[in-house]
């Protein structure tokens, strides 16, 4: 055996008592002498590595033991063994280790941030991104976590993650003020550095019963788009006053991160919320309901994120002398929101002269000057009105076209006519022009108002084919006798899957029915 | 009565149109003690499904399956307006929140419509945005209200890109999807494929899977990309390609000379038809999912008494123009080896 060699070597018998053993290793190992047993003299790891190998039960391909000896890391190499004794030798590997774990530190704290940046830019919801942010911090730099909002309405909205990951969310009336250096968090500019504050003085909402003894605690600031996005409170089980070099840099960034994430969705939440206000005036009505007649609607904006766009319809159960109910249908010209808001006015005006619905060409008249009255008048209008009244088991209708295609109508045999129901579009000329068609529609017939956006899809089989009104008349065919919502979900259906995935203009269908049989 | 009787009664109010009748059928159930979920699954349900298959045999027409289908839809609005719906919702534990929604260009609402009843009696907070929602806005709506789940339904397979688009960019908002729907294949292989976090046989069974816990995200990173060359090739030349067939067609086959302009126009759709499930087969890689389609049209064709050969021709004639397309081309052989198998 080496007596000099540079490692530190033992030999230790089956029983683990220990043999012969080097310089190096009487060095290493105080009170390492033949005869010694090696549990007294050695650390645990390597006795119980010792046991291991002399009874045959060491692991191939586990790897050498390791464990501290002191200050340093060494791996213990079993060199010889046989069923007396086993020859060990001890390398000093704490650089290597050292770098490892490093390394691994490094590696876990780069899995953190890419876990933070794809959990944090993938939602627009406020809510799941204050979640997001009380979990990953919890789980990554704390032992939980605690994320605080600016007071909305007197409360704070405070998401809550637990030691075991669960999280919960509070509006919580409490006062900012009660925990040191919250309130600076909250304002948010100008920026605050973390603050470490003592746990015991912390009140009971921040410091939770559950959460078990909790030495330390810090609050920091999460800045937001040059808005307060909130605060950050981090437990630690673990007594400090400070966060450890390599720590704070990465709180910071995952602070600064998570507040950016929440200031925007909060900003989107807000924006969606007013066009949401604003968009309800615009949307088409959902109850369609008419005294005698079925009537059911189909709208599909030109874009496929609009909700809204220049065709419009409206339903008034009683208009006039108010035996009758008013159908409108309507197109303005162009498309998109500014369509849309010109559709809300001209529904606001039609709502106005309602009590004038036994005239329709007084109406158009009005709806003329009103739109020509404008300051800029550039949009013009086309639209048909429907009076419908029952008639017994049938529905009479009076019908009158504004520059509009004409409405068709489903006979019971299969028969599709067109209203002659002509006259000029409205909001161009100082004076119009319109008839007034008669209609009486038998039960189980239908008419039907549409947009020019319907005959005009383009695409089909071939691809750039017109669907055009003929191919609309020869396919109502098939809906003799449907109900009405039957027949304008086929003739939007029929429409739309011409077009495609192509580009279209603003589709909208109405269709007034004489219900079937005896209702009850 | 039996409950199958009841399926029957309702099956005859749906196709004459009648809804008074149908809802009648329906309330009869409810105060008969039949529970509300079975009234949905064993009865309306039921009456659904047999529409579409009685359309396929030609025993109805399109304007009854329609008629059947709409009278279908206002007797699930019944139901949820009848007080044991009520109560059931007040009686089952509060849950979260679910989206329920068909994908873009899916005009099938129906069993979207009837996951999310069965939702709402199970105690689901439910929004059910409806037939062929478009992908903005179904994202929009997740963003705005941070639902548990997105239920997302398809009926044709032809939908399996939009399906695919429309699971990846839920997930990408952090929210796992359920896919339901005869799209996905009888077994859910399509919603295994599209990276879907879940599949549900039946509204039942996605209930049941919803009630269980969060969905388990399926893990795996990057979501699979599935359009191949050939897929991107049949996209672009998807009309050409119809044009192409309809001219060979009307050289070959003699009678198409005394076609109809309508006739002509039906034949080209039923040939895009064709070429729109070629797409989805290739885009899922799976030549089983055409040669299904194939034998189902040949089922549709027979019973309204066009034989099979013209189907075959088509095939034929469509094969002939994907020289460059090998997959295809085999997709296209096997399912005429089908047909030839099926009328021996």
């Amino acid at each position: 055996m080496g007596k000099d060699a540079p490692y530190p070597m033992l030999d230790v018998t089956a029983a683990g008592v220990i043999e012969r053993v080097n310089d190096a290793a009487r060095e290493l190992l105080t009170g390492a002498c033949p005869g010694v047993p090696l549990a007294r003299a050695a650390p645990a790891w390597l006795a119980q590595a010792h046991r291991a190998v002399a009874g045959g039960r060491a692991r191939p391909g586990t790897g050498p033991a390791h464990g501290p000896v002191g200050e340093r890391v060494f791996e213990a190499h079993a060199l010889r063994a046989d069923a007396d004794r086993v020859e060990w030798w001890l390398l000093d590997v704490t650089g290597h280790r050292r770098a490892a774990e490093a390394l691994r530190a490094e590696r876990e704290w780069t899995g953190f941030l890419v876990e933070a940046s794809r959990e944090l830019t993938s939602s627009l919801n406020l809510d799941r991104c204050l979640e997001v942010t009380a979990r990953l911090a919890a789980r990554h730099l704390a032992d939980a976590a605690l994320v605080i909002t600016p007071m909305v309405g007197r409360r704070h909205r405070v998401t809550v993650c637990d030691p075991h990951g669960r999280v919960v969310r509070e509006d919580l009336g409490v006062d900012a003020r009660t925990v040191p250096g919250l309130e600076g968090a909250l304002r948010g500019y100008p920026p605050v550095p973390a603050r470490w504050i003592d746990p015991a003085r912390a009140p009971g909402w921040v410091v939770r019963e559950g959460f078990g003894t909790i030495g330390s605690a810090v609050v920091m600031t999460l800045p937001g788009h040059g808005l307060p996005a909130g605060a950050l409170v981090l437990l630690r089980r673990r007594r400090q006053q400070s966060f450890a070099p390599r720590e704070e840099v990465f709180a910071r960034l995952f602070a600064a991160w998570a507040g950016a994430a929440i200031s925007v969705a909060r900003m989107y939440a807000e924006q969606a919320a007013i066009t949401e206000t604003l968009m309800a005036e615009l949307l088409p009505p959902v109850e369609l309901r008419v005294n005698g007649a079925e009537v059911a609607a189909r709208y599909r904006p030109a874009g496929v994120t609009e909700l809204v766009g220049g065709d419009f319809y409206d339903v008034h159960p009683a208009a006039g002398s108010g035996r009758e109910a008013l159908v409108v249908l309507g197109d303005v010209a162009g498309k998109g929101l500014e369509a849309a808001v010109l559709t809300g006015k001209i529904r606001n005006t039609l709502h106005a002269l309602l009590p004038m619905a036994d005239d329709h060409h007084r109406i158009l008249e009005r709806l003329n000057d009103v739109l020509l009255a404008r300051e800029h008048p550039t949009r013009f209008v086309t639209l048909v009105l429907a009076s419908v009244a029952a008639c017994g088991p049938r529905v009479a209708l009076r019908v009158t076209s504004a520059g509009h295609p004409a409405p068709l109508i489903l006979r019971n045999d299969g028969r599709v006519e067109a209203v002659e129901a002509t006259g000029t579009l409205i909001g161009l000329l100082d004076s119009i022009t319109s008839t007034t068609q008669d209609v009486l529609l038998d039960p189980g017939e239908t008419c039907l108002l549409y947009s020019d956006g319907i005959i005009e899809a383009r695409g089909g089989p071939c691809g750039d084919e017109l669907f055009g009104e003929e191919r609309l008349c020869e396919r109502l065919c098939d809906c003799a006798g449907m109900p009405a919502d039957a027949v304008a979900e086929r003739v939007q259906m029929l429409a739309s899957q011409w077009v495609g995935g192509g580009e279209h203009d603003d589709m909208a269908v109405v269709a007034i029915t004489a219900p079937r049989g005896e209702r009850a | 009565m039996r409950i199958d009787e009841r399926a029957e009664a309702l099956w005859a109010a749906a196709i004459a149109g009648d809804e008074d009748a149908a809802a009648d059928v329906v309330l009869a159930a409810l105060d008969a003690g039949v529970p509300m979920e079975s009234v949905l699954l064993d009865v309306v349900a039921a009456v659904q499904a047999r529409a579409g298959r009685e359309w396929a045999d030609n025993r109805i027409t399109v304007a009854q399956e329609h008629t059947a289908t709409a009278v279908n839809d206002r007797v699930l609005a019944v139901l949820a307006h009848h007080p044991s719906a009520r109560d059931d919702r007040r009686d089952a534990p509060a849950r979260g929140r679910v989206v329920v929604a068909c994908v873009d260009g899916e005009w099938h609402a129906f069993p979207a419509r009837l996951l999310a009843e069965v939702l709402r009696l199970r105690g689901w907070r439910v929004d059910y945005l409806g037939a062929q929602v478009p992908a903005p806005h179904l994202i929009g709506h997740l963003h705005r209200t941070n639902p548990d789940a997105v239920a997302l339904s398809s009926s044709l397979a032809v939908r399996l890109p939009a399906a695919h688009a429309a699971i990846t960019a839920c997930q990408s908002t952090g929210v796992p999807v359920l896919a339901g729907g005869a799209a996905f294949g009888p077994d859910g292989r399509y919603a295994r494929l599209l990276g879907a976090d879940a599949w549900a046989p039946d509204a039942c069974a996605a209930a049941d899977l919803l009630a269980s816990g969060p969905l388990p995200r399926r893990s795996g990173g990057e979501p699979p990309h599935l359009a191949g060359h050939e897929y991107d090739v049949l996209t672009e030349q998807a009309a050409d390609l119809v044009r192409g067939v309809m001219g060979e067609l009307g050289r070959r086959v003699p009678q198409m000379t005394g076609y109809t302009e309508e006739q002509l126009a039906r034949t080209a759709e039923d040939i895009a038809y064709i070429v729109e499930f070629l797409r989805a087969a290739l885009y899922v890689s799976d030549p089983e999912l055409f040669t299904s389609f194939v034998a189902w049209m040949a089922g549709v064709l027979t019973s309204r008494g066009v034989p099979t050969r013209a189907l075959s021709t088509g095939l034929r004639t469509l094969a002939a123009r994907l020289t460059d397309l090998p997959g295809a081309r085999d997709m296209l052989e096997r399912a005429q080896a089908t047909l030839r198998a099926d009328a021996r």
